[in-house]
């Protein structure tokens, strides 16, 4: 006899469905959860943890959590500090992954980040149909209907946090015998050779730093120069704890880091055989190597849904996506994780969201959860009426220590309104990108941003009878903007709203 | 929406990049972030800092200030650039009429693009010299 399956929700109607059960998954079923919306959340995984079940390759992440920090561990602030851990209401339930760390480094480890994660989904009770894979979707007139695996699911609102893993090759001739960052070889399988890495981002500079004691030769190739994190004033540089390669390549020491565009890539019989093209410098160049490898990205599996109108960028990795993560030509379909990246918010200087990582994501599945429950299951938010008097430290504390507006800069904003009948009203973390764009009641959106020369700085975005202005606030040395010129220019800015 | 045309393909076929190498638009393709947007959303706003310059991939746009239409943007416009090199805030709204896929490059990153493709730089005064040719044609 068949055993009895178990696992909660079967095939059926929904009011929401969520896919997938890694970090923005579990942070999207939590949010929606703690709304009071009900909804089916399906992994075609048997565990949760997504991505860190496998991934980072070299086992150590590139975001930190730091176990000692000058926040108070478990508070809202201390969440600027670790952005590895989801959000959680409950104290109990925040904070989870500095918990599983053993202090060899404030990265954690891929194992740690992965118990992390099991720790959140089964303190906070998140419950999974595991083994359940989304395999098509179709438009039905008043929502989706998801194929699986297990059959078929009826909902008005998907929500897909399958993640951004799913390896990807640019279509470069000859590619195909070419292993990617995740097929790579244990690192003693590359010593003494001569490898050739595309890709100069993260990924690829995390291979070479790991073959340093290893491989003979290292060059690593793309088209554009390397972005360094440091330069870039942002996360979407190469992160200064792989800058060691790049160190050897500046001093000549073994390690080739070009700008070239991979015409084809051809086998030879003991190896490859790479032809490129220089593009800062007009070169023609023809490269023997015995292994290469694509460090070339990855790209969330949208299986297909680009049918159903999703318009994508980045060769079709990435969904394009409106400020609430919509897709921007697939009305209803919405995504959590790191997919959240296809909105890409103003860029001020820019400098993009952290939404490709847990740190900012986190985040934005709160947010989404609020205006989903709100805009499509009626569920009414209580938020919290302000008295004049508490208006400008409220929102200078926001700009101090708010863990939303510091992880999502010039992204994410603490939004006040200013309405005659409801009075002064904290409307909660809002994307600033519909903040500057949507009519609505005299209000004022703060955030956090930074320029290019590194000075970080709140900006009060301030509407008044429907135009919106832009205040930048006095950049302060030690980050503290509750000062008093703060308060003093901030209320000037407000003057006349309270 | 399922095949949008590659990017490289796109920027061979316009007039600002057509002094370029294949693998120099390659690199171009790589440095610019690509972003749609949806009908009706703005991609600059008019007095707001920090943006960049925007090259049109596909779809339309309209230059609005406060409130009306004064032009039309689609494949091979682009926008931003004024706001840029003068570094103010931008003087006009851009709005997509429908979908909008565009190219964006830094305001930040904009001068040492151009030093280091002088061929673009002489490709946009040529049509920064067009359109100041219209405006004079316009008010004579």
């Amino acid at each position: 006899m068949a055993e009895l399956d178990t696992r909660p929700f079967p095939p059926g109607d929904y009011p929401a469905v969520v896919v997938g059960s890694g970090p923005g998954g579990l942070q999207m079923s939590y949010c929606l959860a703690r709304l009071g919306v009900r909804h089916a959340m399906l992994s075609a995984d048997p565990a949760p943890g997504g991505m860190f079940r496998r991934l980072p390759l070299f086992e150590r992440l590139i975001t930190w959590s730091k176990p000692h920090a000058p926040a108070e561990r478990g508070t809202r602030p201390y969440e600027w500090y670790d952005w590895n851990s989801l959000l959680a209401d409950d104290p109990a339930h925040r904070a989870l992954v500095p918990e599983f760390m053993d202090g060899t480094s404030y990265f954690p480890s891929r194992a740690e980040m992965e118990r992390g994660l099991a720790a959140f989904a089964e303190r906070t009770g998140i419950q999974v149909r595991y083994g359940c894979r989304w395999e098509g979707t179709r438009r039905k007139s008043d929502g989706f209907v998801l194929l699986t695996s297990d059959g078929e699911y009826r909902c008005r609102v998907a929500v897909f946090a399958v993640g951004a893993a799913q390896p990807w090759k640019p279509p470069i001739p000859g590619i195909e015998s070419v292993p990617h960052y995740v097929e790579a070889k244990p690192v003693r399988a590359y010593a003494g050779k001569r490898v050739f890495i595309i890709g100069k981002r993260n990924s690829g500079f995390e291979i070479a730093d790991a073959l340093l004691p290893w491989a003979r030769q290292i060059i690593l190739a793309s088209p554009r120069p390397v972005l360094h994190s440091l330069l870039s004033r942002s996360t979407s540089g190469v992160r200064a704890r792989y800058l060691q390669p790049y160190e050897d390549h500046v001093l000549a020491g073994g390690i080739l880091v070009l700008d070239a565009a991979i015409g084809r890539i051809e086998r030879t019989p003991d190896g490859y055989r790479v032809f490129a093209e220089g593009t800062t410098i007009t070169r023609a160049l023809t490269l023997s190597a015995d292994e290469v490898i694509a460090a070339t990205g990855f790209a969330t599996p949208l299986l297909d849904l680009p049918a159903l109108g999703v318009a994508t960028v980045n060769e079709g990795r990435i969904p394009a996506l409106t400020p609430f993560w919509e897709s921007i030509s697939g009305p209803g379909i919405y995504f959590a994780g790191s997919a959240s990246q296809g909105a890409s918010g103003l860029r001020k200087h820019g400098i993009g969201s952290n939404s490709g990582g847990v740190a900012g994501f986190r985040h934005n599945a709160r947010v989404l959860a609020a205006h989903l429950a709100e805009t499509c299951f009626g569920v009414r938010i209580d938020r919290p009426v302000l008295r004049p008097d508490q208006v400008v430290p409220y929102l200078l504390a926001e700009a101090t220590r708010a863990p939303e507006l510091w992880n999502q800069q010039s992204y994410l904003a603490r939004v006040v309104s200013f309405n005659r009948e409801r009075g002064i009203v904290d409307e909660g973390i809002l994307p600033l990108a519909h903040f500057v764009d949507a009519a609505g009641p005299d209000a004022v959106g703060m955030v956090v941003e930074t320029d290019r020369e590194g000075n970080h700085y709140p900006v009060a975005y301030v509407r008044r009878s429907g135009r919106v202005g832009e205040h930048a606030l006095e950049s302060d040395l030690m980050l503290d903007f509750e000062t008093t010129p703060h308060r003093a220019q901030l209320r000037a800015l407000l003057e006349g709203l309270m | 929406m399922a095949d949008a045309e590659s990017v490289t393909n796109i920027l061979a076929g316009l007039a600002l990049f057509a002094d370029l190498s294949r693998p120099q638009l390659e690199a171009v393709a790589h440095t610019f972030d690509e972003q749609w947007f949806a009908q009706g959303q703005r991609i600059l706003r008019q007095g707001l800092t920090g943006s960049g310059l925007f090259v049109v991939l596909d779809g339309e746009a309209a230059v609005t200030i406060d409130g009306q239409t004064r032009a039309v943007l689609s494949r091979g416009d682009f926008f931003g650039e004024i706001s840029v090199l003068l570094g103010e805030p931008p003087a006009a709204d851009i709005v997509a009429l429908r979908p909008l896929r565009c190219l964006v490059l830094s305001g930040a990153d904009v001068e040492a693009f151009l030093i280091s493709h002088p061929r673009v730089m002489y490709r946009m005064l040529q049509a920064e010299a067009r359109r100041l040719r219209s405006a004079n044609l316009w008010r004579s």
